[in-house]
C-alpha cells in the first residue's frame, strides 16, 4: 500500500493544507462572486459573468461613504492607540514602580472579555453621560480596545532590546531626545509598526462594539451587516476582494523589506 | 551630531544632575497617565455603570432608578439559560475544532514550510484585513441548499448522521448549529494558529533529533516533546478563540436560525431594540463573570500542572 504509506508520512502537511484551504475558500468565493450578475437583491447564487461591479465600485448608495468613514476612524484610532500604547509599553518594560501588577491586569482585561460586554458597558456610560453617539464615541471605543493589543505588541519588542545601546548613545554625549529619536525609536519600530497594523485591522473590521456605540452613524462593517438583511450588492464583494489583495501586497512588501534588512546586515 | 563641532562640553556638575533625577522618578507615571486614564474612564468605569444599571428598575419614559433589584439577575438567567448554554457549547466546540484544525497548519508553517513559510503566513494573516462580515456572508453561498458542499455531504450520508445528532436539519446545513459552529471555527482560526505557530517556532529543532536518536517514534516525539513545549501557545490560542466566540452573535445571526441564537444576540436585542437596560446589563454581567471564572480556572490548571 504505497499510497497509504505516503498519506501517513505526509499526514501533517495534508491536514495543514486542508486547513489552509478552509481559510482561503471564503476569500475565493468573495472574489468569484464579485464577477457575478445576480438576479435579485441577494448575491448568494451564481448567475452569469459580469464586470459591472468592478467598473462602478461606488455605484451603491452610501457604501463608499461608510467605507471612507471606517478608514478615517481606523486611521485616528491607530494613531491614538499606537501613541498611548507605546508610552505604556515603554513605562512597563523600562521602569520599576508601584502598581505595575495592577496596571498589567488593567491592560490584560480588555483582551480577556467578550466584546459584547465591553460594548454594552460603554453604551451605559455614554447613555448616563448623555453623550451624542456617533464619530467620537466610535473613536473613543476603538482606541480603548486597540490599546491593549498595541501595548502587547510593543512590549514584546522593547523587552528584547538591549538597553546598553542607549547607554552607549548617552556615553557618546547624545541628549535624551536624540537618544530616543536616533536609537530607541528605530530599534522599537518593528514592534510599533506591528501594533499599529493590528490596531488598524481591528478598528477597521470591528462590528460588535461599533454597532452598540455608533448611534445612527454607519461604518463599513455596519453597512455590510445591514445589507445582509436588505440585499447584498456585488460591490461589497469587489471591496472585499480589493482589501484582500491590498493586504497580501502590504504584508508581502513588509516581509521583503524585513528580509532585505536582514541580508544587508554584515 | 556633526563632526566639525569642538569638543563636547564638560560633564555637568553635581547640582545640575540631581534635579533631573527627581524628575526621572516621575517619568514612568507621565508615560502611563494618558493611556491608563483612557482605560479607566472608557473600560473600567463603564463596568461600574453597567453594574449599577443591572440593579435598576424603571422604564424608558419614567427613567431608571437604583433599587438593588437583584431579581433581574435571576429572571435573566431563567429566561435566557438556553442561549447561555448554547453560547458556551458552540464556543467550546469551535475552540476544540480550531485546535484540531489549527495545530497541523501551525506545525506545517513552523517546521515543514521551508521557503514557503512567508507565503503561508501571509495567507493566514491576510483574511484579518478583509472584512470578516463579508467572509462570513460567503459561507452562506458555500453552505447553500443544493450547493456542492451539501450535495457531497448528502451523497456520503454524512447529513443523515449529523441530523440524527441534531447538528443539522432536513438535509440542509444553513440555519443549523453546524453552520454556526463552522462559521465560528472559521472566524477565530487565525487567533489559534498564530500563538501556536509562535510557540512551535521557538522549539529547538535539535530536540526532535535528540528524541529520534533516543529511539522515539515520531508519534512519541510529538507526545513527549513537541506538544508539551507548545503548551503556552495552546493555552493562549484556546483563550483567544473561546472568549470572543462566547460573546459573538454575528455567526449565529448570519448563518443560524432563531433556534441557534447565542447570548450576545440577546444582549444586543435587549439593549438596542427592547431598551430593557437592566436585563441587558445583568445578562452581560453574567456572561463576563462566567467567562472570567472559566478563564481563571483554566489558566490555573494549565499553568500549574500541564505547563511544567
Amino acid at each position: 500500500m504505497p499510497v497509504l504509506r505516503w498519506l501517513r508520512r505526509h499526514l501533517i502537511v495534508i491536514a495543514g493544507l486542508l486547513t489552509l484551504a478552509y481559510m482561503i475558500l471564503p476569500n475565493i468565493v468573495v472574489m468569484v462572486f464579485s464577477f457575478n450578475k445576480p438576479n435579485g437583491r441577494f448575491n448568494y447564487s451564481w448567475q452569469r459573468f459580469s464586470v459591472d461591479a468592478w467598473k462602478d465600485p461606488c455605484g451603491v448608495a452610501d457604501m463608499c461613504g461608510s467605507l471612507s468613514l471606517s478608514l478615517q476612524i481606523a486611521v485616528w484610532a491607530t494613531v491614538g492607540a499606537t501613541v498611548l500604547g507605546t508610552m505604556i509599553a515603554f513605562a512597563l518594560v523600562r521602569y520599576r514602580f508601584r502598581a505595575r501588577g495592577a496596571i498589567n491586569s488593567l491592560i490584560f482585561l480588555p483582551m480577556a472579555m467578550p466584546e459584547v460586554v465591553m460594548a454594552a458597558s460603554l453604551l451605559t456610560l455614554f447613555l448616563n453621560m448623555g453623550a451624542q453617539l456617533g464619530f467620537w464615541t466610535i473613536l473613543i471605543a476603538h482606541i480603548m480596545f486597540c490599546l491593549s493589543f498595541v501595548v502587547t505588541a510593543v512590549k514584546a519588542r522593547v523587552m528584547s532590546m538591549d538597553p546598553r545601546l542607549e547607554e552607549a548613545a548617552r556615553d557618546l554625549y547624545a541628549g535624551p531626545v536624540q537618544t530616543f529619536v536616533r536609537v530607541t525609536l528605530p530599534i522599537a519600530a518593528p514592534g510599533i509598526a506591528a501594533g499599529a497594523l493590528l490596531a488598524f485591522a481591528l478598528s477597521f473590521d470591528d462590528f460588535i462594539i461599533t454597532n452598540f456605540n455608533a448611534g445612527s452613524t454607519v461604518t463599513f462593517p455596519m453597512f455590510v451587516w445591514g445589507s445582509a438583511q436588505r440585499g447584498t450588492p456585488v460591490q461589497i464583494n469587489v471591496i472585499g476582494t480589493a482589501m484582500f489583495i491590498i493586504a497580501v501586497l502590504v504584508v508581502l512588501a513588509g516581509q521583503l523589506i524585513a528580509n532585505r534588512r536582514k541580508n544587508a546586515r554584515p | 551630531m556633526s563632526l566639525t563641532k569642538e569638543a563636547p562640553p564638560a560633564p555637568a556638575t553635581e547640582p545640575v544632575l540631581r534635579k533631573p533625577s527627581t524628575r526621572k522618578r516621575l517619568v514612568p507615571y507621565w508615560l502611563l497617565l494618558p493611556g491608563i486614564l483612557w482605560l479607566v474612564v472608557f473600560f473600567a468605569l463603564p463596568l461600574v455603570y453597567q453594574a449599577s444599571t443591572s440593579v435598576q428598575t424603571g422604564s424608558l419614559e419614567k427613567g431608571f432608578e437604583v433599587t438593588w433589584h437583584f431579581q433581574t439577575y435571576w429572571d435573566a438567567l431563567t429566561d435566557y439559560y438556553p442561549q447561555f448554554i448554547r453560547s458556551l457549547l458552540y464556543a467550546g466546540t469551535a475552540t476544540i475544532l480550531c485546535l484540531l484544525l489549527g495545530y497541523p497548519l501551525a506545525y506545517l508553517i513552523a517546521f515543514k514550510a521551508g521557503r514557503w513559510r512567508n507565503l503561508v503566513l501571509v495567507l493566514v494573516i491576510a483574511p484579518f484585513f478583509t472584512s470578516f462580515l463579508i467572509r462570513t456572508l460567503a459561507w452562506k453561498t458555500i453552505l447553500a441548499d443544493g450547493g456542492a458542499v451539501v450535495d457531497v455531504l448528502n451523497t456520503l450520508h454524512v447529513l443523515d448522521v449529523t441530523s440524527w445528532l441534531g447538528w443539522t436539519e432536513n438535509n440542509r446545513v444553513l440555519a443549523t448549529p453546524m453552520a454556526v459552529v463552522c462559521g465560528l471555527t472559521y472566524n477565530f482560526l487565525p487567533f489559534m494558529i498564530l500563538p501556536l505557530y509562535t510557540s512551535l517556532e521557538r522549539i529547538d529543532g535539535r530536540l526532535h533529533e535528540a528524541a529520534g536518536d533516543l529511539y522515539a517514534t515520531p508519534a512519541t516525539t510529538f507526545r513527549k516533546v513537541t506538544f508539551p513545549l507548545s503548551m503556552p501557545g495552546v493555552v493562549s490560542g484556546t483563550l483567544l478563540t473561546f472568549i470572543p466566540a462566547s460573546g459573538d452573535y454575528v455567526n449565529a445571526e448570519l448563518l443560524g436560525s432563531t433556534d441557534t441564537k447565542m447570548v450576545g444576540s440577546v444582549i444586543q436585542t435587549q439593549f438596542l431594540r427592547v431598551l430593557d437596560y437592566p436585563t441587558a446589563a445583568a445578562l452581560s454581567f453574567i456572561l463576563m463573570a462566567v467567562v472570567l471564572i472559566m478563564v481563571t480556572v483554566y489558566i490555573r490548571r494549565s499553568g500549574t500542572e500541564d505547563l511544567v
